[in-house]
């Protein structure tokens, strides 16, 4: 259903980068900084487009569908959310809606029920008549993932979207994203820092180093001491974990 | 920033406060026409302009028909043009708020004011006032002139906002109007004489108004509040941020694009007609978002009505009460700026 083809360098920031995402799958991007990973899901929202090369969402490219329609497809948890208006947290959360409700329409029955959803599945429902600029970072950052959530898009997007929230709200909210994707076969590719968070929910994983994807395929299989070592020039321990269930990667204070 | 609001105000009572404000605007209208130079009796002024627009014919000489003129020909022109601005304004606040992510932000921040008040001194140094046309319509040329330059300065089309960011269109406003403030103290070196009425043109004022120029501004306000209302919600959005905007489906650049246009447009029209009144369109969203909240499509109709009573009643202190008739927008300056001094200090207690 939803698979982006192929897109080339824009101004040197991705350099004949080549990726498929499918449906029911869990993709982490992982990268120094500035690599290019904000770019590449950029380029996947359509935000920007590539100077060679496309981007298609399901059959047809990005650039040429209209904003809203995108946005009933794609969702996305962005790296800032600063907030400058003293919002309530419902009404942001409500702003996830937007691609569903028509112009000078109300909010329907359904629309209430899936914020409703939302703040539960966040845990933010405490506090949702308080105002979005007197929260936390983590709160806030909970809230715009709610609203990404009950933007109910097969796609959704990730970048770096647990910078700010502490570990339990982290590992409740990937466990989530990891449901949907298994339930819903939803797609979900997430820019994330931690490596070991990242092999413990995704299925794959694609490595970016200088605008380039250096390592792509099954976590199991790209997750070695190697790509560690050339990805972001570190040594490391690469094994399975039997307490997490996954492979973890190790590093020695020097 | 400016986060804290009263609790004990509840929201979404938006439609009673709608027909409030109505009323107050209304009331003071009224108020506004029966005070002034010659005393008119509050109960008389219904009738007669109503009598007015019956065509109702009155002897010439009788008390009756001085009032009439005095009322129709003189008082609701200035008193509707007045309104009107203040309105229009405060949508260009609004809008310009939401726009650039900031609730400090003012109708005049891309330079419009700048350059509406270049366009007058060059019809004034030229000596183009004889014919009445000539300076507004140079204001607005000027404003106009002005606004694409700075949109033009911080258009990239590569970003997803096409870099109609805040800090760009905050910086290339501030560039443009510096260059312009200087080109305008150049004028005001060389006009000699004529710099006096270039001061009193700045300092703006609503006498002698008439009726075009309240249809004219009437016009537009009507227009550029139906495609505020209409992209209210994607403001909303808009003001969150580029890319969370984006990704919830609003067309950042085009919606961006339109309400700049909108807001500098509204202003621009107030600044030709009536000169340069400051405060209003910073100040009266500020506080009605108090009332209202942030929302943009409560925000926009309490603002517009609001700001109208508001420059209505500094247009009458200054008409009407005060012994002399001070400049309108020395008034407001006065009035707001400590006002917002106070607003500023206590919300962030």
């Amino acid at each position: 259903m939803d698979h982006i083809d192929f897109f080339h360098g824009d101004t040197q920031v991705l350099h004949n980068v080549t990726c498929r995402f499918s449906p029911g799958r869990f993709y982490a991007v992982l990268g120094p900084n500035g690599s290019g990973k904000t770019t590449l899901l950029d380029l996947i929202c359509g935000f920007r487009t590539p100077e060679k090369g496309r981007v298609l969402l399901g059959n047809d490219p990005v650039a040429t569908l209209a904003r809203r329609r995108v946005a009933q497809t794609i969702s996305l948890v962005s790296q800032s959310y600063e907030i400058n208006f003293p919002f309530l947290v419902k009404e942001v959360v409500m702003m996830g809606r937007h691609p569903h409700i028509d112009r000078f329409s109300r909010p329907t029955h359904a629309d209430r029920y899936a914020v409703q959803q939302a703040m539960e599945m966040t845990g933010i429902t405490h506090l949702e008549n308080r105002y979005i600029t007197e929260l936390s970072g983590g709160e806030k950052q909970r809230c715009v993932f709610a609203r990404a959530l009950c933007q109910d898009a097969p796609v959704l997007l990730l970048d770096e979207a647990f910078s700010s929230m502490d570990i339990h709200h982290s590992f409740h909210l990937l466990g989530l994203v990891k449901n949907a994707v298994h339930k819903d076969k939803k797609t979900v590719i997430a820019v994330l820092h931690d490596i070991n968070l990242a092999a413990g929910f995704s299925h794959e994983m694609v490595f970016l180093k200088n605008g380039q994807i250096a390592a792509m395929g099954g976590t199991d299989a790209v997750l070695t001491q190697e790509t560690i070592q050339t990805v972001f020039n570190m040594k490391s321990k690469v094994e399975y974990n039997a307490y997490v269930q996954a492979i973890q990667a190790y590093f020695k204070p020097e | 920033m400016f986060s804290r609001i009263p609790d004990a105000i509840p929201r979404g009572k938006t439609g009673f406060l709608v027909v409030l404000f109505s009323l107050l605007l209304l009331g003071s209208i009224l108020v506004s026409l029966s005070m002034g130079y010659m005393k008119i009796p509050l109960q008389n002024i219904p009738a007669i302009v109503l009598g007015k627009i019956m065509g109702a014919v009155h002897d010439p000489s009788s008390m009756t028909a001085t009032h009439e003129t005095v009322l129709v020909d003189i008082r609701l022109p200035r008193i509707l043009t007045c309104a009107a601005v203040g309105a229009a304004l405060a949508v260009s606040g609004v809008l310009f708020q939401g726009i650039l992510l900031n609730p400090l932000a003012d109708p005049y921040t891309l330079g419009v004011s700048a350059g509406a008040a270049f366009g007058a001194s060059i019809a004034i140094v030229l000596n183009l006032s004889a014919t009445l046309v000539s300076i507004p319509g140079f204001a607005f040329a000027g404003a106009c002139i002005t606004l694409f330059f700075v949109l033009f300065l911080s258009y990239s089309p590569g970003s997803p906002g096409g870099g109609l960011s805040s800090s760009n269109l905050v910086l290339s406003g501030i560039i443009v109007a510096a260059i312009l403030s200087a080109g305008l103290s150049f004028l005001k070196f060389i006009a000699d004489e004529q710099v006096s009425v270039i001061i009193f043109w700045l300092m703006g004022s609503f006498a002698s108004k008439t009726w075009p120029q309240f249809l004219l501004v009437a016009g537009v306000l009507l227009w550029g509040f139906l495609v505020a209302v209409f992209y209210a919600r994607d403001l909303n959005l808009v003001s969150m941020g580029d890319r969370s905007a984006a990704s919830l489906g609003v067309d950042v650049k085009k919606v961006t694009l339109i309400l700049l246009v909108t807001g500098s447009m509204l202003a621009a029209v107030c600044v030709s007609i009536s000169g340069i009144i400051g405060f209003v369109g910073l100040l009266v969203p500020h506080m009605m978002r108090f009332l209202t909240g942030p929302d943009n499509r409560k925000l926009l109709p309490i603002s517009m009505l609001s700001g109208a009573v508001l420059l209505l009643w500094a247009d009458t202190i200054t008409r009407a009460v005060l012994p002399h008739e001070i400049p309108i927008g020395v008034l407001t300056a006065l009035i707001g700026g400590p006002v917002f001094c106070w607003i500023f200090k206590k919300s962030r207690m």
